[in-house]
């Protein structure tokens, strides 16, 4: 992983795939496809939901190993990682949140549902990584912050299969479960377009990520050419 | 050896200095059994007893988030941290210490509470005070790791909640489970195994978030 | 029921996030030329 100076020109190149892999997911998902036996048209939000999910957690799960590094190497620029890394996160976790409960009006007819593990997982977390930002925004900035967050970041990954556990576990005496998602089987060309879909959206999230970190680079860069040349 | 040594004299140094202030116990008494009498008007007549169950977890979270708030205050207004910090002692003893002290005053306070709530309203079982206990320790240990983190910042009694009650789902999880279900184990299991990792992870971070440079 | 409609949402809040986005970042490209303009002109006012 030497994302940090790597140079930059890749980027323009990553952009362009992760445009080209949105048009085929696009194309896949929406006229290749074919359509779900039992849920209609409305099934093809999955093609968009699932890997928006899929890639908030790649996001946070980034920003956990960013953080990881920091506390480990103790290299300052892992904190600006982890914190854009988390950042994408909760502005992906906010979509699926956006998009998870559009298909539960769209297959259930309600707007929220606590029937839905993935829902209730999704939504704790982004409360917590919310209080990340919270954190993060009520310490003075130096590296008592950035290892403070970092150890903050960590704890988010250990949440995330406990979190998942209680959840499980709290289906019975909250209400017994009445719908389940993994009812239909997908078939061929629809395992091809939520493969594309996901591989398009996680490529995008990177771009965003890899766009941030320059732009805040550049910021501090320029915030230091003004000290000097002052 | 002397890691407990340190541990056992952090933990009286604790104590003693949160006694002798004389706020945090009686602060924590009196909001626990404040919140018990507020639930009575909460619930309206027939509600049953899981629902004044769940209620009780809310007042045990909000009952520890009131102690946390409070854990590192002495150390912040008398600037002692940094004393400690520097101090020939590993710096997760200090976490153990005050992880103690806090475990201590909020037992204290529900061994009052906890006899209010049978007497008020629904008896408690010997499976649902084991749930409490377990989910004690892993509040605290995860609490005042959080509030030596909320410690350093502007608004830090503000900022405490938010950091510790999506870390409480689990735990809430896990003791209200404990406390109605029918087969308790696998609550107490989730519990016990909440408080092993996040004690472990509390316990090897909390060097972290103490040193200045 | 057909559902389309949904779908067009999802899709379309997934658009408008992308394009809010893009909208931030332009924000910030205006203002990073912003500043390399002023700090132009102060290296230029040095030599």
């Amino acid at each position: 992983m030497s994302s940090a100076f790597a140079p930059i020109r890749s980027l323009p190149g990553l952009a362009a795939v992760a445009a080209g892999l949105m048009g085929g997911a696009l194309l896949l998902s929406f006229f290749i496809a074919p359509e779900d036996a039992d849920q209609g048209i409305s099934q093809r939000i999955f093609y968009i939901h699932v890997p928006i999910a899929l890639t908030a957690y790649f996001c946070f799960g980034l920003g956990a190993w960013k953080a990881l590094l920091l506390l480990w190497r103790g290299d300052e620029r892992y904190d600006l990682e982890s914190y854009v890394a988390i950042h994408q996160g909760t502005i992906f976790g906010s979509l699926t949140l956006i998009t998870g409960a559009i298909w539960a009006k769209a297959s259930w007819g309600v707007w929220w549902t606590w029937d839905s593990n993935q829902l209730v997982l999704f939504l704790t977390l982004f409360l917590f990584y919310c209080a990340y930002f919270m954190l993060r925004f009520s310490l003075p900035e130096g590296p008592r912050r950035s290892r403070s967050s970092a150890v903050y970041a960590l704890f988010g990954v250990a949440l995330i299969p406990v979190s998942f556990l209680a959840i499980r576990l709290a289906e019975d005496f909250i209400h017994p479960t009445t719908f389940t998602r993994d009812g239909p089987q997908m078939t061929g060309t629809m395992f091809t377009a939520f493969c594309v879909s996901w591989a398009a959206v996680t490529l995008l999230a990177y771009v965003l990520y890899r766009v941030e970190l320059v732009g805040k680079r550049l910021h501090t860069d320029l915030r230091e050419l003004r000290e000097a040349l002052e | 050896m002397t890691y407990l040594a340190d541990v056992a004299a952090l933990t009286r140094k604790d104590l003693r200095v949160a006694l002798r202030a004389r706020d945090t116990l009686p602060a924590m008494l009196l909001f626990v059994l404040s919140t018990l009498v507020v639930f009575h008007f909460a619930l309206p007549e027939g509600t049953g007893d899981d629902a004044a169950y769940g209620l009780l977890w809310v007042a045990i979270v909000f009952t520890a988030l009131l102690g946390l708030a409070r854990a590192w205050v002495p150390e912040q207004e008398h600037a002692v941290f940094d004393g400690l910090v520097l101090a020939p002692c590993d710096r997760s003893a200090i976490w153990i210490g005050k992880t103690l002290a806090t475990l201590a005053f909020l037992l204290a306070a529900q061994v009052v509470a906890l006899p209010a709530f049978a007497l008020f309203f629904a008896p408690l079982d010997a499976v649902a005070v084991v749930g409490v206990l377990l989910a004690d320790i892993g509040i605290c240990a995860v609490g005042s790791l959080m509030a030596a983190m909320a410690a350093a910042g502007r608004a830090r009694e503000l900022l405490l909640p938010l950091l510790m009650l999506p870390l409480s789902i689990p735990l809430i999880v896990g003791g209200v489970g404990a406390a109605i279900s029918s087969e308790p184990e696998r609550y107490l299991l989730l519990l016990a195994l909440y408080d092993g990792i996040f004690a472990v992870l509390s316990w090897a971070s909390f060097e972290y978030v103490v040193t200045e440079s | 029921m057909s559902g389309g409609e949904y779908v067009a949402a999802a899709y379309g809040v997934v658009f408008v996030f992308l394009l809010v986005y893009v909208a931030i970042i332009a924000a910030k490209l205006v203002r990073l030329q912003r500043d390399t303009a002023e700090l132009l002109e102060l290296a230029r006012r040095r030599e």
